[in-house]
């Protein structure tokens, strides 16, 4: 169900929270063995919320935002008393003392966390290949990957074992797998969410952002965790809207931009088929479909594996075995306990970026490394104001293909780092992003990406909106290996 | 400009990290591959181009220096791999 089906079944009494969260627990335990969505569980507190519902539904109170709506939340973003572990060794024991902003502002609309989401370990990946502990399997072909690295919080959505999840994306680690899933999944733009209690993998790239079944329920859920955060200084102050009262299916009079560079020779023909068929459908519903130039597109993957892996270099510092996370039983000195826990602890795409970053950031190579990539960010950023003055939003594929095969990409790095081309220049600029399901390939989904101006979420959740009242991929679901 | 493996050691080094020899040379392979492919960047002239850090322009906002709540120092300890006496216990930093 949808979550704003379940709300309006909560709100008729037709169905009481403790209903609602049986049935997600048991499906959960029906189908988690073979998905693999969930790291941690946290059953009980969940019955003891949907309690808390029910009696204020039985007390004649109004119910808010996401009340009695169970989610899930990718495992990088702090839970109190809740483990937290990144799906690392490093913090496979860490419990935060502290929520993130963007659980209290859940807690506050009333939604219900069933657990923890398993990801990418650090959400370093685009397969959720990398994960520690499990691999999370694609609903829709269970020898397939999710996507990464929120392919819990995907999987967890599509397989119907939460009504929505909370992810992060740094290089379209939200967008990807829910064009992997068959979701509606949105990066905000930079600064619309606290990124406070989000453990951190590159700073000026990640926000965290959300998966739901539909566009309605992605305004449910913007509302509640958008907005300023005191405790985030990178959280811009900016009213949040309410985006419920975007959703309208007139999008007549838009203009929608296509980016030439997003439709190149690496991109599947039965892809861009079905993006272009959109586009078409777009243009029947009286939008008008102009072609721009993101002449620097094509170096955009170069900058953000410069600069996400310097900043992860940089951020991972902190793990060093002292004051939380794994420590080595071996070590001969202080150095040497420094070596030894972050080799055990770390696996080796986490190394690989690590030791990227760092060679980067090393004197002798900064400038030629670092500082040009920091200089073409402008560029990058100069192609989506340029765009943007032409029109409301853009259109574009999201992953030059459908889920691949598990084991298909994992050995060879680059291979798996191309997969972002279409999510990453996106990040570069800080801008909004939406991907939403727009058609299947022999049975796989395939996504659109809807890229939006600073702060303008709400044309692209009119622009989805409109479409999915006009098509049906977003109503199907996965049979998950039945 | 190819990564040698002496540069995989020193990046190790600098990071942290340690690498058994046939990691040495995955790693050396690796990352030569990555490097070669952003080097790329060399294509573009950005002589007169601006270093971006943040994608958004933010200003510091500062809040009045209130002193307000910090952690429980026992919820902070609980995730301690040692502890003595409320400190973080460690090896020994300086000798003698």
């Amino acid at each position: 169900m949808k979550a704003h089906e379940i709300k309006d079944k909560l709100q008729k009494k037709e169905i009481s929270a403790a209903q609602v969260v049986k049935a997600y627990i048991d499906r959960i335990e029906k189908v988690d063995g073979k998905v693999g969505a969930y790291l941690e569980k946290d059953f009980d507190n969940a019955v003891d919320k949907a309690a808390v519902i029910d009696k204020k539904i039985s007390l004649g109170e109004d119910l808010q935002g996401l009340a009695g709506i169970p989610c899930a939340i990718k495992d990088n973003i702090s839970t109190k008393n809740v483990k937290t572990t990144c799906a690392s060794l490093m913090l496979e024991n860490y419990v935060p003392p502290y929520d993130a902003t963007v659980v209290e502002r859940l807690n506050n609309s009333g939604a219900i966390m069933l657990g923890k989401a398993n990801m990418d370990e650090f959400a370093m990946g685009s397969s959720n290949e990398n994960s520690a502990f499990k691999k999370v399997r694609n609903p829709w072909d269970l020898d397939r990957v999710p996507g990464g690295s929120s392919g819990g919080s995907a999987a967890s959505v599509a397989a119907g074992e939460a009504a929505f999840s909370l992810g992060s994306d740094t290089g379209g680690s939200i967008r990807q797998p829910a064009s992997y899933c068959n979701l509606v999944g949105i990066k905000p733009t930079y600064g619309r969410v606290s990124r406070y209690g989000l453990i951190a993998f590159a700073s000026s790239l990640d926000q965290i952002g959300a998966f739901t079944k539909d566009v309605e329920d992605m305004a449910l859920v913007l509302n509640s965790i958008a907005g300023r955060d005191y405790k985030d200084s990178t959280s811009y102050n900016i009213k949040t809207p309410d985006y419920t009262k975007s959703l309208s299916e007139d999008i007549r009079g838009m203009k929608i931009g296509i980016p030439v560079q997003y439709f190149g020779e690496g991109i599947d023909d039965d892809v861009k088929k079905s993006v272009l068929d959109s586009i078409e459908l777009l243009k029947s519903m009286g939008a008008e479909a102009i072609e721009v130039d993101m002449p620097y597109t094509e170096y955009a993957l170069a900058v953000y594996y410069i600069l996400s892996s310097a900043e992860a270099s940089s951020n991972l510092a902190r793990y060093d075995g002292i004051r939380y996370g794994y420590r080595s039983k071996n070590y001969d000195d202080s150095i040497d306990l420094y070596i030894k826990s972050r080799s055990e602890g770390f696996g080796d795409e986490v190394k690989r970026r690590i030791m990227l970053g760092t060679y980067t950031l090393s004197s002798g190579y900064y400038d030629a490394y670092y500082n040009k990539a920091l200089k073409v960010r402008s560029l990058v950023k100069k192609d989506f104001e340029n765009a943007f003055k032409k029109c409301d939003c853009l259109v574009s594929p999201v992953s030059p293909t459908t889920p691949f095969k598990i084991g298909e990409k994992i050995d060879d790095p680059m291979s798996m780092y191309m997969l972002d081309v279409c999510t990453v220049p996106i990040n570069i600029a800080g801008v909004c992003a939406m991907s939403i399901p727009c058609g299947f390939s022999n049975g796989l989904p395939i996504g659109l990406q809807l890229i939006g101006n600073y702060f303008e979420e709400e044309k692209l959740l009119k622009v989805g909106y409109a479409y999915q009242k006009n098509t049906n991929w977003h109503n199907l679901n996965p049979k998950v290996g039945e | 400009m190819g990564i040698s493996a002496d540069d995989v050691k020193y990046v190790a080094q600098l990071s942290r990290l340690e690498f058994k020899e046939d990691e040495i040379e995955k790693f050396t392979k690796d990352l030569s591959s990555i490097v070669g492919y952003v080097n790329k960047l060399n294509e573009l002239d950005t002589e007169d181009v601006e270093a971006l850090v943040n994608p958004i322009y933010i200003e510091n906002d500062f809040r009045e220096d209130d002193i307000k709540d910090s952690l429980d120092r026992e919820n902070v300890l609980l995730n301690a791999p040692e502890k003595e006496e409320g400190y973080f216990k460690v090896p020994t930093v300086i000798e003698g």
